[in-house]
């Protein structure tokens, strides 16, 4: 566990670098988090960010890649242009969430 | 207003160690059951940003036969793991009981069904290749199979598109 500043406030994290508190997040934290790996935020990240905030809220766990397009209706192909590579990870750390631990 | 992270832990997502990993999956089988364990490993694969190629063979063409791959059955006989008497499993019905059963759960954990899988799979930038001995002995062709699978090719060119991948066979 270790701790992060966000100008001068303090955030909770993992050895990783996610938040272990999703309650500290907030979205200028949001936008910090992206530009940390190398995400520039668009309407449309911020709308996969506001499903998963919500989705979390409710569920208490973070969506997966498949709930993201089913529920949240970004279909997977554009997930995979928004967060390259790892999605559903990258997504969860750009909205403060634990990993999601759903195997699909 | 400047909004720095200090210090930064941010996670290695990009990390060299793993860039270029490829995975194939030889998908061989056609019952429901030993249908996913292939699916479940691409689609994880991908989400990790692993290049994956999935090849279908012998009994795994039904999964991208469209006239079989939304109807995978799966079947006590012959599987002790179901922990059932095996002669109850010869019984009229038990296959397609069973089969509802597994689709239930499998639905239930909000897992799709094999078609929409397979379009998932392909959504994450996935390859599905068809086994060309397998479409010669079922005398199929490209039109038969799911849109989505790029070519009927045969093993020595899966071998050789999947150089250098980690390779799974199911």
């Amino acid at each position: 566990m270790s701790v992060i500043t966000l100008d001068g406030r303090p955030i909770q994290v993992d050895e990783e670098g996610f938040l272990t508190d999703p309650s500290e997040w907030d979205e200028d934290l949001g936008k910090a988090l992206a530009t940390a790996i190398g995400i520039t935020l668009t309407d449309e990240h911020w709308n996969a960010i506001r499903f998963l905030r919500t989705d979390f809220a409710e569920q208490g766990e973070t969506a997966t890649l498949r709930r993201v397009s089913t529920r949240g209706g970004i279909p997977v192909k554009k997930l995979f242009a928004l967060f390259p590579q790892k999605p559903a990870k990258k997504m969860a750390y750009v909205s403060g969430l634990p990993k999601p631990h759903g195997c699909v | 207003m400047t909004t720095e992270i200090a210090p930064l832990i941010v996670p290695s997502f990009d990390s060299e160690e793993h860039a270029g990993r490829k995975l194939a999956i030889i998908c061989s089988k056609g019952s429901l059951d030993m249908a996913y364990p292939g699916l479940i490993l691409a689609n994880a694969a991908l989400g990790e940003g692993v290049e994956t190629h999935l090849f279908f063979t012998f009994w795994g063409f039904d999964m991208i036969n469209k006239k079989t791959m939304g109807d995978l059955k799966f079947t006590m006989l012959g599987n002790t793991a179901t922990h059932m008497p095996q002669g109850l499993g010869g019984l009229p019905g038990m296959t397609a009981m069973a089969t509802s059963k597994l689709k239930k759960s499998i639905a239930d954990l909000d897992v799709p069904e094999v078609p929409e899988f397979l379009e998932q799979i392909v959504a994450s930038g996935g390859h599905l290749w068809a086994c060309r001995m397998s479409a010669d002995m079922n005398h199929l062709t490209e039109d038969d199979l799911y849109e989505e699978v790029e070519a009927i090719i045969s093993a020595s060119d899966f071998i050789e598109k999947t150089a250098g991948a980690q390779m799974l066979f199911i």
